[in-house]
């Protein structure tokens, strides 16, 4: 850029400046799998669990676009049901760790007294606890399934949102607008999640976004060691574990492509998750 | 190199910091004392939420306990009396925990034996899976970082983008694919044992200590290259390089060295990451560890043995967590002295 010149941008452009490329591949390739996910039952060509004994192992071709399973099993569309099962126990933690964290963050943050460092201590200890291990923990306790791993990791991952929001507060805390509003007779819940609340989003956003990639990668690694979804459904971590056998027969494909999935997805949300976090960098510095 | 030359060679160069200090210095032995208590405690309230875990389930423990297996009146009597299951739960918390001070770790319903025997007859696989693992991120992730760092342009955003790729493939998934390409393709590494001892099992293990470092290799690579960064941009770089230091030197004494600290701190991270995904790993290539005996646990409903290796997962995450606070002081005495704000 040798022009410094900032003209203002209007209509579509104006959004194509606020991301980078790279990040707008990333959201198109998360857009196209949540949606061939979300609408697979329509858009599948086959019943993800229709067994053909006469056609398995067979390469991508017109009728099977990546090929089939040692079952005999369309890919595209175990992929596409499998998706359903793999991107709804990460939303759910997403949303639930991140709730959770902000309240406590919020009030760790707030409370200037012993409740702040006692909350500290809390998620001091639930750091040590890695979320792997708990959500095994947890399987163990209340059996194999997603119900046990996406409560676990609920928790696990409450600490990393609860920490940043609480650092996040103690800053926002000594702001000129909200020694205003203390002065000005606000009541206190108004001021906090009416005005500090949102300040908090963006941020605790950008590291929400990254744990959602955590998160995925981790219930299907529990998948794929058979203590999470279990089968006949299909979940990208399991349908790995089934193509085990086929693979090391030499038949690539049917693990490859939810591997291949797994990765980009993760790859997708990583860059996502970056992309926000330095925006939010540059925003503040 | 002795303390003093430490100290100089880490402070002098860069001349006194600006950064207040943020409280008063403690002695050593004070800071010492403090991470020791630190780290009793958080042990202990680890160990209170592992025993306790077993109460959130609903119904009968002993019955929790034998699931999976017949409920016969002697089997229930025998888990009721081995876990003590008549007596209250705090007394059921204090012989537990007093077992295992003393090396008793209850016993294992499914090997009839004592879970300590079992967990010790599968320590050394995990122990030199973690340890190979724990070499090739160090020599791969920071050589990577320091590559990255050292080339501007073309050569970090290259390496740069290889490490965000190679930080979001799981270790399940980079276990599966050097499979593929490693021992069905090319036929160079076995995909499944850990081999007889010596250079057999460094073989064996290659591929399965890849996988399971690739996450921390990209990791450690990307934290060393950021804070090499941050280092290469500080005046004592640049008064040692106009002293006529050679860029090796200048490299290897002053940015590496005072870029290590972050590179430390990720290592307690690190550590329990490991341990955690060598279950996975173990699994998939056959090892028969202490993360394989995890997964087969919670299969075979064995939860004295589950319970076990919870605990020593997170004792290990939290004493290597102190070791690394009480070693960083000594890399850099800026931090006993509490004028570093990191």
């Amino acid at each position: 850029m040798t022009l410094a010149i900032q003209l203002p941008q209007t209509g579509l452009r104006r959004y194509g400046s606020l991301l980078s490329p790279m990040a707008w591949g990333a959201l198109a390739v998360a857009a196209a799998v949540v949606l061939l996910s979300l609408f697979a039952p329509v858009l599948a060509p086959y019943d993800p669990d229709y067994v053909d004994l006469n056609n398995v192992l067979a390469g991508p071709s017109g009728q099977h676009l990546l090929g089939t399973d040692a079952l005999g099993r369309d890919l595209l569309s175990r992929l596409m049901h499998g998706g359903r099962t793999s991107l709804l126990g990460p939303t759910i933690v997403v949303i639930g760790s991140t709730v959770l964290g902000l309240l406590l963050g919020l009030v760790a943050g707030w409370s200037e007294g012993w409740l702040g460092k006692v909350l500290g201590r809390v998620f001091d200890l639930l750091f040590a606890f890695p979320a792997l291990l708990m959500a095994m923990l947890a399987i163990a306790l209340f059996g194999k399934g997603l119900f046990a791993p996406i409560l676990a990791m609920t928790i696990a991952y409450v600490p990393y949102v609860a920490r940043l929001a609480q650092s996040l507060v103690v800053a926002e805390r000594s702001r000129p607008y909200v020694q205003a509003y203390r002065v000005l007779g606000f009541r206190t819940p108004w001021v906090v999640l009416g005005r500090v609340l949102p300040n908090l989003i963006p941020t605790v956003g950008a590291q929400s976004t990254l744990n959602f990639g955590y998160v995925l990668a981790d219930l299907a690694a529990l998948s794929f060691i058979g203590l999470g979804v279990q089968p006949p459904t299909s979940d990208w971590g399991a349908m790995i574990e089934e193509s085990r056998g086929a693979l090391l027969g030499g038949y690539i494909l049917p693990a490859f492509w939810p591997a291949l999935v797994v990765v980009m997805v993760v790859v997708a949300v990583n860059v996502i998750g970056e992309e926000l976090s330095d925006r939010i960098g540059g925003k503040l510095s | 190199m002795t303390a003093t030359e430490q100290v100089q060679a880490t402070v002098m160069p860069g001349g006194p910091t600006h950064k207040r200090a943020k409280r008063p210095a403690v002695g050593p032995a004070v800071y010492i004392v403090k991470k020791l208590l630190a780290l009793a405690l958080t042990l202990f309230v680890a160990s209170l939420a592992v025993f306790f875990s077993r109460f959130l389930v609903p119904g009968d423990p002993a019955r929790f306990l034998l699931r999976g297996r017949s409920p016969k009146p002697e089997a229930l009597e025998e888990i009721t009396r081995q876990f003590g299951l008549d007596k209250p739960a705090w007394e059921q918390y204090l012989n537990w925990l007093g077992g295992i001070l003393h090396g008793d770790w209850g016993r294992s319903l499914t090997y009839r034996q004592d879970v300590s025997d079992v967990l010790l007859g599968r320590l050394p696989t995990t122990l030199q899976l973690v340890a190979l693992a724990a070499v090739f991120i160090t020599i791969l992730g920071l050589f990577a970082g320091i590559v990255a760092s050292l080339n501007k342009g073309f050569g970090d955003r290259f390496i740069l983008i290889t490490l965000t790729a190679a930080g979001a493939v799981p270790p399940f998934v980079a276990a599966i694919a050097l499979v593929a390409l490693f021992s069905v393709g090319l036929g160079w590494f076995p995909s499944f044992g850990s081999g007889d001892g010596g250079l057999d099992r460094i073989w064996h293990l290659t591929l399965p200590a890849l996988a399971l470092g690739i996450t921390y290799i990209a990791m450690v690579a990307r934290v060393t290259r950021s804070s090499m960064n941050e280092q290469l941009l500080r005046e004592h770089v640049e008064v040692a390089t106009s002293r006529g230091l050679t860029r090796g030197s200048v490299v290897a004494r002053h940015v590496l060295r005072n870029a290590l600290g972050p590179i430390l701190t990720v290592s307690g991270v690190l550590v329990a990451g490991l341990l955690v995904s060598s279950a996975i790993i173990e699994r998939t290539f056959g090892l028969s560890g202490i993360g394989q005996l995890l997964v087969q646990s919670i299969d075979r409903l064995d939860f004295a043995v589950v319970q076990a290796i919870v605990m020593v997962v997170v004792a290990a995450f939290v004493v290597v967590n102190t070791v690394v606070d009480l070693v960083q002081p000594l890399i850099d005495p800026r931090i006993a002295a509490g004028t570093e704000s990191r």
